[in-house]
């Protein structure tokens, strides 16, 4: 079996991620469809929240991918910083855009579903906060990237930032638990005993959550590819330049 | 086909309407900026290729 780090070479990744884009594009499109199709349309109203419980299916899982992908990020950054592959930062900086819109979803999804349960768009509550803090991260991780010339510098210092961020990612998601206040529940989904959200809703929910899941993988695939062009099109003109 | 939702519509529709526009807009993003990018390389090794003979 090929080792792990062989994948760090571009070259190696363009002809493996050559036939796998495709099959994980479609498999993203099927999986995220029937998610949310069976979340939107065949899924009963709650005794409580109405028609609003279907937000669910879009909510829980932009939040979760927003953490993951910034903790994603991390490992990445992390093998940068150790092993120096490119692979690794490209990869990083591939996902943030996809974070950062993933956060969005899940603070857009809050405030819309929260208007009516709660009586209020926003709530500066624990889990809240802390989410929008890491929208802020994303931003400016990717900024930070924008803003430098050198990649390798780029990377350096973008990897120094996702590690500071992850105080936030990790607090996102435990700073209901941290602090027992506020308006924001605890986990819907837990492995612990004791149901909290029934199957008819768990179903399509885990489905939803696993289609995200490979809609991220998709660009995250398809714009590391890209992000590996660009830098040897900007190796390229450097070369140029200096001829 | 659509389901009731109720005195919710408006929430339930927005929180659907944008996220699947957020989605998109970013699918459409990484789409271009490839294709773009793909372009610009194609004509730099080209260029190269044609240079060195």
């Amino acid at each position: 079996m090929a080792s792990f780090w062989e994948y760090a070479n571009p070259l190696k990744f363009m002809r493996t991620t050559d036939w796998l884009l495709p099959v994980v594009t479609w498999a993203a499109v099927i999986v995220t469809t029937v998610g949310l199709v069976w979340g939107f349309f065949f899924t009963p109203d709650d005794f409580r929240q109405g028609s609003t419980v279907k937000i669910i299916f879009l909510h829980v899982p932009a939040a979760m991918m927003a953490i993951n992908i910034w903790v994603m990020m991390l490992v990445a950054s992390l093998i940068w910083l150790i092993r120096r592959h490119h692979v690794s930062a490209l990869a990083a900086k591939a996902a943030a855009p996809i974070g950062v819109t993933m956060t969005l979803i899940g603070l857009i999804t809050g405030a819309v579903w929260g208007q009516p349960m709660w009586g209020t768009w926003w709530a500066w509550d624990p889990r809240l906060t802390s989410f929008l803090i890491l929208f802020l991260f994303y931003l400016g991780y990717i900024a930070l990237w924008a803003a430098i010339e050198d990649p390798d510098t780029g990377a350096d210092l973008t990897a120094v930032l996702c590690i500071v961020g992850s105080v936030f990612a990790v607090l996102s998601r435990y700073a209901a638990i941290f602090w027992s206040q506020g308006l924001h529940q605890g986990a819907s989904l837990s492995l612990a005993p004791g149901t909290r959200v029934d199957w008819a809703y768990k179903a399509p929910l885990y489905i939803s959550m696993v289609g995200f899941g490979l809609v991220f993988l998709a660009l995250l695939l398809a714009g590391t590819r890209t992000e590996i062009r660009a830098r040897r099109m900007k190796a390229l003109v450097t070369r140029e330049r200096m001829a | 086909m659509m389901p009731d939702l109720g005195r919710y519509a408006l929430e339930v529709s927005l929180a659907y309407a944008i996220s699947l526009g957020l989605i998109g807009l970013l699918v459409l993003w990484y789409w271009l900026r490839s294709r773009s990018v793909r372009r610009q390389l194609e004509e730099i090794e080209t260029r190269k290729g044609e240079r060195n003979g």
